[in-house]
């Protein structure tokens, strides 16, 4: 058992009445998750708060709020599980809650970096370890015996020698009453009986039946509908509003125009300026507004070259120039080519890979390139605001709720107490919400009306004001000896207006000779994390590469790889290398295992992919069958480590997803720029795999593991674009060099 | 602005509305039924997916005064008690992650399978076409419409 220090605040002692008429249906606030069974369940009379993150109510029931946003990654589900587990109470007695924005009570409310789960692993069930003891002193107490004999079991208390028995609902008011212990125990992985079972999704029927859910379907008595307008390209700006129309149109309220953040705005991470000043449109229906948009006149003219302040995640200061001008793909192409060709910032170098080169017996040099891509969640960026002179209701989807509390805070001058923020599910996030400036239109909107509003942005709103993912650009070179082994290797990565490049990952470590340099180039377009940031890119260009690399040398690729890391384990290169060599050996070894690796499978083609990122290891083999010319991907075999797993048929779902969301993109995706407008802002244009498309069937395979869970709902994603770059290769004899790799004339189904 | 009287999951529904106003925004604005989703306004994505005399239908671009007496069925009246063969199998597979688009693809499977109660792996896949899922579910959708065909046909 690990014994760990609580971190809680005190217990608060909450006495809430069941709803008048005593025994009810399940009947919360529609923020509240589903139980998991959906039958008709009793409230209890009264709600026991052992901590912040559960009560206990006198018929047994348990409420268990779940603390981040849940995006689709499962955390609604599985972050309560956690808590369960150390409370040993019995699933079924559980209902999920989502919690609201609290600082105080919770650590980290945040949707990013695949890290609920590794965050929350401790302090979650902390919070369930600490009521169980509560219970556990409650017992001790009342039948006078020692806290040691007290042993608890599916929301039960036992005294065995004595043969005393409770369950939790019956000593849920005499725990309330005792002290938070300064230290608890966790359980032994093996003694674990939630975590590692598969439970499923406490909003399932809610999600099936179409219960009111998300930020779009939440509505209060009185409220209205907002819409905004914003500039037709990156780098114009509003240069004058003819509402005339608009305002004479059914349904309308008002018609103004916002500025997002005043000009002297310390701007955090998590904002977006991209569009400083914006026209809202407010009436009473959604049809009604978008009419009344589309009636509006407006100019805008282009802004020139200025400089933002901006604070980062980590909290640093920099200054970020916004260069003027309307950019274009064409434009974005040549800039990165040139910048490729120049020599970029040196990252890492182990060696001498120039002189290494110059010998080499045999050179590779290959260059890859990426599109900007729009998030495209499919429920579109929305919230509800409603701001009085004293405070700020905010409700919505978003993944930063933290960060943006403090953006609304300082936009409205209120103290940050007077925030508050509710989340609801959310219709996919992707990163894309971790960028809220639709909180503070929202909160500007609701304002400036004094009423409740709901903000909408409509597909091409969200497609046209995106926070995208970079364009990207890496040169690959690799220097083969007459033996044919891997003696130098160089990556020169950037991207518009970020770079790609992990100069610290694999091969990093692995070859004697090592260059890893970047670049950058300046955009106003906005740009953001998307699933798995850089690494959504690096990867499949990397895997690629690799590949080509151990075709050239006459290895298979498996072995290839895997020979490289052995390297690493052994005899690493450079005194910093970000990954375990032996966990990406290892989920290698298991998608070698379980493809059948090396069988030659009539009309197969198969490619082969590994990448370390977010602390998990993931490896693909992707099985193409070509049919009437068309690729299609029968299987995907996937190995991953990413630690212990915390709900199986979640966790394979989400890995089944990252694959599928990985090929789409790599396959079809993109967005591209014609005088700072996107050319594709609605689903006619901008293609996301379809069922056609899709995988015919996908194997998750996980590497057993008694390591504190790390990332899932990101790792996934990048490498099965290698696998499947390498895999069209076999089907169709080219190697694919940008994506979207439909470009080259290929497609799947 | 005129009056529509229209037939919403069982239900006579009084709607006073701009005579081209989407079937989605009647239901989602007008009588507060939010299960149908907005994803695109174009009918290019099928969050919105209905059924307007039991054909699966984009509720997005069909307007209002275009409905007259046919009878529309959105998520919420699917079933009585939300035990439909396609729900129940959703669940069985626990189909969705983010579960924004989960109505409309449940809308088309359930229509699909009123027209061919067994269709075959292709059959699946043309008529979920118009279905998009971000989140890349669409092995399991597939799975769940497998298994609500063989409980339909057992």
């Amino acid at each position: 058992m690990t014994a760990i220090k609580t971190s809680i605040g005190r217990r608060s002692f909450l006495k809430t009445s069941a709803l008048a008429g005593g025994g009810m249906m399940l009947s919360f606030s529609w923020l509240a998750g589903c139980k998991p069974t959906p039958d008709m369940v009793e409230l209890p009379k009264e709600w026991f708060e052992l901590n912040g993150y559960l009560k206990i109510g006198d018929n047994g029931l348990v409420t268990i709020m779940s603390p981040n946003p849940e995006i689709g990654q499962n955390v609604k589900t599985s972050m309560p599980m956690l808590v369960a587990e150390e409370l040993d109470v019995d699933w079924k007695n559980v209902i999920v809650e989502q919690a609201p924005l609290n600082t105080t009570v919770f650590t980290r409310q945040l949707a990013g970096g695949s890290q609920s789960i590794s965050q929350g692993w401790k302090s979650l069930r902390m919070a369930g370890a600490t009521a169980r003891r509560m219970l556990r002193e409650a017992a001790a107490k009342a039948w006078q015996v020692p806290v040691d004999e007290i042993t608890t079991e599916a929301s039960m208390l036992y005294h065995k020698a004595s043969g005393k028995s409770a369950s939790y609902g019956e000593m849920a008011s005499a725990a309330a009453n005792i002290e938070v212990p300064k230290e608890v125990e966790l359980k032994n992985n093996s003694d674990f009986k939630i975590i590692g079972t598969s439970r499923n999704n406490v909003d399932g029927q809610k999600i099936v039946t179409g219960q009111p859910l998300y930020g779009l379907d939440y509505r209060k008595e009185g409220m209205l509908i907002a819409m905004i307008a914003h500039p037709p390209a990156f780098g114009m700006k509003l240069k004058s509003v003819d509402d005339v129309q608009a305002r004479s149109m059914p349904g309308i309220k008002d018609v103004f125009t916002i500025k997002t953040y005043p000009e002297d705005y310390a701007q955090q991470w998590c904002d977006v300026d991209s569009f400083p000043e914006l026209v809202v449109v407010v009436g009473n229906t959604t049809w009604e507004v978008m009419n009344a948009r589309k009636a509006l006149k407006l100019e805008w003219e282009q802004f020139t070259d200025h400089e933002i302040s901006s604070s980062t995640f980590w909290g640093t200061t920099v200054k970020i120039k916004v260069p003027g001008g309307l950019e274009n793909s064409a434009q974005h192409a040549k800039v990165m080519n040139d910048l490729s060709a120049k020599a970029g910032k040196v990252v890492r170098k182990d060696g001498n890979p120039e002189a290494v080169f110059k010998k080499a017996a045999k050179v590779i040099e290959r260059s890859y390139t990426a599109p900007f891509l729009a998030h495209n969640t499919m429920e579109p960026m929305n919230f509800f605001a409603h701001v009085t002179d004293e405070k700020a209701e905010l409700v919505g989807p978003i993944q930063t709720p933290e960060f943006m509390e403090k953006s609304v805070a300082a936009r409205l001058n209120l103290p940050l107490e007077k925030i508050d923020i509710q989340m609801t599910r959310q219709g996919g996030g992707f990163g894309r919400r971790l960028y809220g400036h639709f909180l503070v239109e929202a909160a500007l909107i609701s304002q400036q009306v004094k009423a409740p509003i709901k903000l909408i942005y409509t597909r091409e709103d969200d497609m046209s004001f995106g926070v995208y993912r970079p364009a990207y650009h890496a040169l690959y070179r690799a220097a083969l000896d007459e033996n044919n082994n891997l003696i130098a290797f160089h990556v020169k990565a950037g991207g518009i207006p970020e770079s790609p490049l992990f100069a610290n990952r694999f091969p990093a470590g692995a070859v004697d000779n090592y260059l890893a340099e970047s670049w950058t180039a300046e955009s106003n377009i906005s740009v953001g994390a998307f699933r798995a940031p850089a690494s959504n890119f690096i990867a499949g260009a990397e895997q690629s590469f690799l590949d080509e690399v151990a075709e050239a040398a006459g290895k298979d690729p498996i072995q290839f790889r895997i020979d490289l890391l052995n390297r690493v384990v052994s005899n690493p290169v450079g005194e910093k290398n970000d990954y375990e060599a032996k966990r990406l050996i290892g989920v290698l070894e298991l998608v070698r295992s379980k493809s059948n690796w090396g069988q030659d499978i009539p009309e197969i083609h198969r490619g082969v992919s590994a990448y370390f990122c977010h602390d998990s290891y993931v490896a693909h083999v992707i099985d193409l069958k070509v049919d009437n010319g068309k690729p299609r991907v029968e299987k995907v075999h996937c190995a991953v480590d990413c630690g212990i797993v915390v709900n199986p048929i979640a966790a394979i779902n989400l890995v089944e997803g990252g694959s599928v969301d990985g090929i789409g993109h790599a396959m079809y995706s993109g967005l591209t720029f014609t005088n700072g407008t996107p050319d594709q802002i609605n689903f006619d244009k901008y293609r996301l795999i379809r069922h056609k498309e899709a995988p015919k069937a996908i194997d998750v395979h996980f590497v057993e593991s008694d390591v504190d869970p790390t990332g899932l709902g990101e790792p996934p994603f990048p490498p099965v674009i290698g696998a499947l770059a390498n895999a069209l290769y076999k089907a169709t004899g080219k190697r694919h060099y940008q994506q979207p790799y439909l470009g080259a004339g290929i497609t799947l189904g | 602005m005129a009056t529509f009287n229209l037939t919403v999951n069982g239900k006579k529904q009084t709607v006073e509305a701009d005579p081209a106003t989407p079937v989605l925004w009647v239901l989602r604005d007008h009588l507060n039924l939010v299960g149908t989703k907005f994803g695109c306004g174009m009918a290019q994505c099928g969050a919105c997916t209905i059924h307007v005399n039991g054909s699966a239908t984009r509720s997005c671009m069909l307007p209002v005064s275009s409905v007259g007496d046919q009878r529309i069925t959105t998520i919420e009246g699917l079933s009585e008690k939300g035990d439909h063969p396609v729900q129940k199998a959703w669940l069985e597979h626990d189909v969705p992650q983010c579960g924004y688009c989960q109505a409309g693809q449940i809308m088309s499977a359930a229509a699909l399978l009123k027209e061919n109660p067994n269709p075959t792996d292709e059959q699946i896949e043309t008529a979920m076409n118009g279905n998009i899922c971000r989140c890349g579910t669409y092995v399991r959708i597939k799975a769940a419409i497998k298994t609500a065909s063989q409980n339909l046909n057992a």
